[in-house]
């Protein structure tokens, strides 16, 4: 063997030569912008010594504003549900548009089956079903729900994987499907007054116990079973893939799947939370997915990127939803911010490929 | 038929709607031989690699393996029965690392049933990669790096250890060298010996002369579709070599071959 080949030097296994993780990198940029909105808050003329993080009121048993901290992951906790699908979808080199309009008609139609029979003692004004679909046990309606979810993720991933439609074109159209199916459920009119059981999975911080159970299963799912491995191994190279053996259409299949569910449960727990389902929720989540995982280091060219980056931008986009709100910057400039850190990020991915190309 | 044959194919034909890459090849291996396949671009010498490894599925004919006649399905099932094959593309996964990309398709897993959601062995894999670079006298700084920013050469020898560390029974290596450099060139031909000296026997698909002159028992050259010479390396030259290749000459036991 010869030993004067460059860029050699054994076999050992060096810790040290880990290169420094992308997720590090995200929770630097998430630290960076929460002391932005630190400092903005204390130089803004108007904003009277208000303090973003911490507590302003001298409470003696804390430091940080927690309502504050409560309502930043609350308001990203159900898209990022449906962030961690879309995650995974991007990792194999594809992309779900379809999941805003899922969640609305999952939200539907899972709540048809999620309401109470008697509402102060009335009978529910809002009933699409007869009495046989009141009050029924909260499995029913998440179980419907995720059936419906499974369905619609299989349709995606059928015509992505075996009649190669593109996957931007194929939940192109699913969007579409999905809102008019949203439309068509009940007419246009929302369907209301869940049960108490119904109603709980949603209430309080649920939709964040699930989106940290979920991400916490997804983690382990992704970095240590074979599932994950071949989702990294098709976005990373789907002909090596295919040449080792891996059923990659079927594996897709799978992954748009779970996709489907993971964004249908977020349209269970959405009604839940709201009491009430409406064909017009869910607009612009499939974008802020995205822009979650994106924002998080999932290279949109496929097999890179994690669980733990897809939370941490989640957390990125709720911070800066709230400290746009805390410094009292209109909607209108918020979605525009929005929109340019999302193609900062983009380019920023793009320059990290070039880099190590 | 000898279980000394490692692998014979008989009128192994494939036809692309019209185009006919390959025509009615008669092929045999014993064991422990080297065989290169030779031949211009487009003269079947990949197509004929991939009938074998069931990477495609041929139009007609027979191939047998160690005596046994086979029918792959696909890539997974040739290199279960023994087949390991290093592609002209490298068949390999940019963003995943050493032990991830020897064991792509075939991981080691415990609670098997979990189905798709069975666990890796990350260390079992690890010390299996360990084992097979070593016998390959591959050296790779730390397994653990993505493949992407690897070396050309540190490449080819991932793809080529994978045959170590699955004691496959058959090597095929489609081009190996055709992308590196002169350093690494040497370090894979120094694996292909060390192969030869193990007894692995080995079909290697080259346009490099020099390399097969050096490191094969047999060469076989192929010309539009059609098997055309089967010579021994002791009885023929590089000129020879040429004259079938460029269609000058032709074999006398393939006369009207071509």
């Amino acid at each position: 063997m010869s030993d004067t080949s460059h860029g050699t030097g054994g076999l050992t296994f060096d810790k040290t030569k880990r290169t420094w993780p992308n997720e590090m990198n995200i929770l630097l940029a998430l630290i960076i912008i929460v002391v932005i909105f630190e400092i903005l808050g204390q130089i803004l003329p108007y904003m009277n010594d208000q303090s973003f993080l911490f507590d302003t009121r001298d409470r003696f048993d804390s430091i940080f504003n927690e309502a504050r901290l409560q309502i930043i992951i609350l308001q990203v906790a159900i898209i990022g549900i449906i962030a961690l699908g879309v995650t995974q979808v991007i990792i194999t080199a594809g992309i779900d548009l379809s999941s805003g309009p899922l969640v609305a008609a999952t939200a539907m139609i899972a709540m048809s089956f999620g309401q109470t029979e008697l509402v102060n003692g009335f009978p529910n004004p809002k009933a699409l079903f007869g009495t046989w679909a009141m009050d029924l046990p909260v499995v029913v309606p998440i179980v419907v729900g995720l059936s419906f979810g499974a369905f619609i993720g299989a349709i995606n991933g059928t015509f992505i994987a075996f009649l190669r439609i593109p996957p931007f074109i194929a939940t192109l159209g699913m969007f579409l499907i999905c809102r008019g199916i949203a439309l068509w459920w009940s007419g246009g009119n929302p369907v209301s007054f869940p049960t108490e059981s119904y109603k709980y999975i949603g209430s309080g911080m649920m939709p964040v116990v699930w989106f940290l159970s979920l991400a916490a299963i997804f983690h382990l799912i992704m970095r240590y079973t074979v599932y994950g491995k071949h989702t990294y191994a098709i976005g990373s190279n789907e002909e090596a893939a295919r040449m080792s053996g891996i059923n990659v259409k079927r594996h897709k299949v799978m992954v748009y799947m779970i996709a489907s569910m993971l964004a249908a449960f977020a349209g269970v727990i959405l009604a839940a939370k709201s009491e009430t389902a409406q064909a017009g929720m869910g607009e612009f989540y499939e974008l802020f997915a995205i822009a979650m995982a994106v924002i998080g280091g999932i290279s949109l060219q496929g097999g890179r990127g994690s669980i733990i980056g897809t939370v941490l931008g989640a957390m990125v986009l709720g911070v800066i939803r709230s400290g746009f709100t805390y410094i009292k910057l209109d909607g209108s400039y918020q979605l525009m911010a929005m929109g340019s850190i999302i193609i900062a990020a983009i380019i920023l991915d793009q320059y990290r490929q070039r880099n190590k190309a | 038929m000898s279980e000394d044959i490692v692998l014979k194919t008989e009128e192994l034909t494939k036809h692309y709607g019209g185009v006919h890459a390959l025509v009615g090849a008669n092929f045999e291996m014993k064991k422990g031989e080297h065989i290169a396949i030779m031949g211009d671009n487009g003269a079947g010498k990949s197509t004929f690699v991939r009938q074998i490894t069931g990477v495609e599925q041929r139009t007609s004919g027979k191939v047998w393996l160690y005596g046994e006649e086979v029918n792959f399905a696909g890539p997974l099932d040739a290199r279960e029965a023994g087949i390991e094959t290093v592609f002209q593309t490298l068949a390999l996964a940019d963003d995943l690392d050493v032990p991830d990309n020897l064991f792509l398709g075939r991981e080691k897993t415990y609670a098997n049933w979990l189905g798709p959601f069975r666990l890796l062995d990350y260390k079992g894999m690890r010390e299996a990669t360990m084992a097979g670079l070593e016998k390959t006298g591959v050296k790779i700084p730390n397994i653990r790096n993505s493949i992407r920013n690897m070396s050309g050469g540190q490449r080819q020898c991932v793809a080529i250890a994978r045959t170590a560390t699955f004691h496959s029974r058959l090597t095929i290596m489609d081009e190996p060298t055709a992308a590196l450099g002169v350093q690494e060139t040497a370090q894979v031909e120094n694996i292909i010996r060390t192969l030869k000296e193990a007894g692995e026997p080995l079909i290697l698909v080259s346009h490099n002369m020099r390399q097969v002159m050096e490191l094969v028992d047999r060469i076989i050259v192929f010309r539009r579709g059609r098997m055309v010479a089967n010579l021994r390396k002791e009885d023929t030259n590089g000129e020879d070599v040429v004259a079938y290749i460029t269609g000058a000459k032709t074999g006398a036991e393939f006369e009207g071959a071509a």
